[in-house]
């Protein structure tokens, strides 16, 4: 049991610090300043899976860079300089110049932010979304079930990312609706996941001896049931934000949501192809490793946690 | 088992229709005032509402919408001019012939890869199959394909230039199947068939990398399940051969889950397909939706939309056919 409560407070930790890049410092340190054993487990736990670790640290770089990145970095990113366009890395320009002659350095820094929360907002929406329609499907059966899990089977009856691209089509072409968009395509994930973990405990005797203490339905559901449903579900999140950052920078890869000049990953790497048969390689590498990076670090955290939730799968 | 199959299709496909009918109508924004562009007049807009049948209520909308698509109306295309369908129709093949390309060769490492390294884990090849696992799905497709481009194409010139199925030196083959590859050598014609794979091989290495990781995965896993099994004792028990093991008795259980996966790779693939094709300026579907997109051709995009999602449903069900193919159980137990 002590173990397992070890595994849900480092959970606990990498969830809050996905959701909540800006106190990400304070609130790492708050629950291991508060049970020593837990830092002790952190301990344990760094060693056996060094490579998680690796990824727990590169992703509070990122968090960091995308807090303080658009401080610190040395050029302006919108700032272009005729006489300066297409220099290759240098001292001063270490990532090298755009054809507009804007710091490539800077321009990824400053994107990191960008990248991250569209793809933070999108996939704690459909864990929101997806929760609850998969709790309310998972707990009460009969229509609603239906409903959810006919509707979800419909949503995954598309390719993905072509539905992102109809509905950003349909919505209009902004940010805002890649988000929305990234939101959908994952709520089929989180719903079917959650509606298993409260379908198979939904008679489980400690959520019917709830039920006869005179809790309500939705106090069962929410107090009960689904802190069960929470494992699983932040492995899925942590997986699902690499796909989320591709997803996003995809979309905006092909012209879509953000607009230049704004510095994302994606359309730096789209303004970079043009100039990548000229043989100007450092427009485009530097963004498309940044988000490879980003990806990798979520992926492999994932890896991480779903060892630690599920030690089975581990092989 | 194949009628029952075909039965639990129709919910689906009636589902992909509504989606796309109400990507199409019910969403924000206002159709008419879309197709009548930024200089139309409140008069013209009114004119195309009516023309569109936007007037009218929307059940009544999605039944002639219903009606349009079983007669192939998908619209008329913007940019083109041509009816949705007839381009559509026309970039399918290229399409097509990349990805099934690309599936057969990310099948053909994925595979062997996985078993090579369930057969021996802990050994290079499962450390080489993992690293490329991990670094496969976070590879983005389009960044991969510019990086190829630069690698093979500016630093070593191996690879043709990245626009299209082609080059104009090269005589199109005549059209039987639509794909350049089988249509050259049906018509004998052995320098177009060279400078057709020469074209696809890049975009299709590209899209192969980002599939061969789930591929290699699921073999992976199912290949040391299977391994791991007693029935797999028992043959070793009984002396076979080692290859006799690994090949007939552990493999083929393992095909399985590995057949019924390729139905999530379809939907990864069929959606880097976009990002490869823009990338590569391969004229298939996927282009021509990005292309549909930056003019904001709306009856395009949606007929893209509606025609992939169709597509993916039809993939699905043949995946499912392989696998009572494959195992017997699948077909026999649902009867």
């Amino acid at each position: 049991m002590k173990q397992l409560d070890g595994a849900a407070a480092e959970l606990v930790i990498a969830s809050d610090a996905a959701g909540n890049e800006q106190d990400n410092n304070k609130v790492s340190a708050r629950p291991i300043d508060q049970h020593p054993s837990t830092a002790a487990q952190f301990w344990i736990i760094a060693k056996s899976n060094p490579l998680s670790m690796v990824a727990f640290g590169l992703f509070l770089l990122l968090v960091l860079i995308a807090v303080v990145g658009p401080h610190v970095v040395p050029f302006d990113p919108l700032a272009s300089n005729a006489a300066m366009a297409l220099q290759p890395p240098s001292a001063t320009h270490w990532f090298g110049t755009d054809n507009l002659g804007r710091d490539v350095f800077s321009r990824v820094i400053v994107a990191t932010r960008l990248d991250l929360s569209i793809s933070v907002m999108a996939v704690l929406l459909s864990l929101l979304v997806g929760s609850l329609l998969g709790a309310v499907a998972g707990y009460a059966g009969g229509w609603a079930d239906a409903v959810v899990s006919r509707t979800m089977d419909t949503i995954m009856a598309f390719p993905l990312f072509v539905l992102a691209m109809g509905i950003v089509a349909a919505l209009g072409n902004t940010i805002e609706n890649i988000v929305y968009a990234t939101a959908i395509i994952n709520v089929p994930f989180y719903a079917r996941l959650v509606r298993s973990e409260v379908r198979i405990r939904r008679d489980a005797p400690f959520a019917q001896a709830a039920r006869l203490s005179g809790m309500s339905h939705t106090r069962v559901l929410l107090f009960t049931l689904l802190p069960n449903a929470l494992p699983p579900m932040m492995v899925q999140m942590s997986l699902n934000m690499g796909w989320a950052i591709l997803n996003a920078a995809g979309l905006s890869f092909i012209g879509l949501g953000v607009r230049p000049p704004t510095p994302e990953w994606g359309i730096m790497v789209a303004e970079g192809a043009n100039f990548i048969v000229s043989g100007e390689w450092w427009l485009a590498l530097f963004p498309g490793l940044s988000l490879m990076l980003a990806v990798l670090t979520f992926n492999l955290m994932g890896d991480g946690l779903r060892d630690l939730v599920d030690p089975r799968q581990r092989h | 088992m194949l009628a029952r199959r075909l039965l639990q299709t129709i919910p689906v496909v009636i589902g992909v229709v509504l989606v796309s009918f109400l990507l199409t109508r019910a969403l924000p924004g206002d159709p008419a005032a879309y197709f009548a562009g930024p200089a139309a007049s409140p008069e013209s807009i009114a004119e195309i509402t009516a023309a569109l049948g936007l007037d009218k209520p929307l059940p009544l909308q999605f039944f002639l919408y219903v009606k349009d698509l079983l007669q192939g109306d998908l619209g008329q295309s913007l940019s083109t001019g041509q009816p949705v369908l007839a381009d559509l129709a026309k970039r399918l093949p290229a399409s097509l012939e990349l990805t099934l390309f690309a599936l057969l060769l990310s099948c053909s490492v994925a595979v062997p890869l996985g078993i090579a390294a369930a057969t021996r884990p802990g050994s290079w090849r499962d450390h080489l199959c993992r690293l490329l696992v991990t670094a496969g799905v976070s590879l983005p497709t389009f960044f991969t394909g510019i990086v190829l481009i630069y690698v093979f194409y500016y630093l070593l010139g191996w690879a043709p230039s990245p626009l299209g199925r082609l080059d104009f030196i090269y005589i199109e083959p005549d059209t039987v199947t639509g794909f350049y590859l089988i249509d050259s050598v049906l018509a004998g014609d052995r320098e177009t068939f060279v400078g057709a794979l020469k074209q696809l091989l890049l975009p299709a290495v590209t899209l192969a990398l980002f599939t061969l990781a789930p591929i290699a995965r699921m073999t992976r896993a199912s290949m040391l399940a299977a391994l791991s099994a007693d029935y797999v004792r028992t043959a070793r028990a009984l002396g076979h051969s080692n290859h006799t093991v690994v090949f007939t008795y552990a493999f083929r259980n393992a095909m399985l889950p590995v057949v019924t996966t390729l139905g999530m790779v379809f939907s990864f693939t069929l959606g880097a397909n976009v990002l490869v094709e823009k990338v590569f300026a391969w004229p298939g579907i996927g282009s021509y939706a990005v292309e549909a997109l930056v003019v904001s051709d709306y009856a395009a995009v949606q007929g893209f939309v509606l025609a992939m999602a169709l597509l993916f449903v039809a993939l699905n069900l043949l995946i499912d056919i392989i696998a009572a193919l494959i195992d017997p159980r699948m077909s026999a137990g649902e009867a």
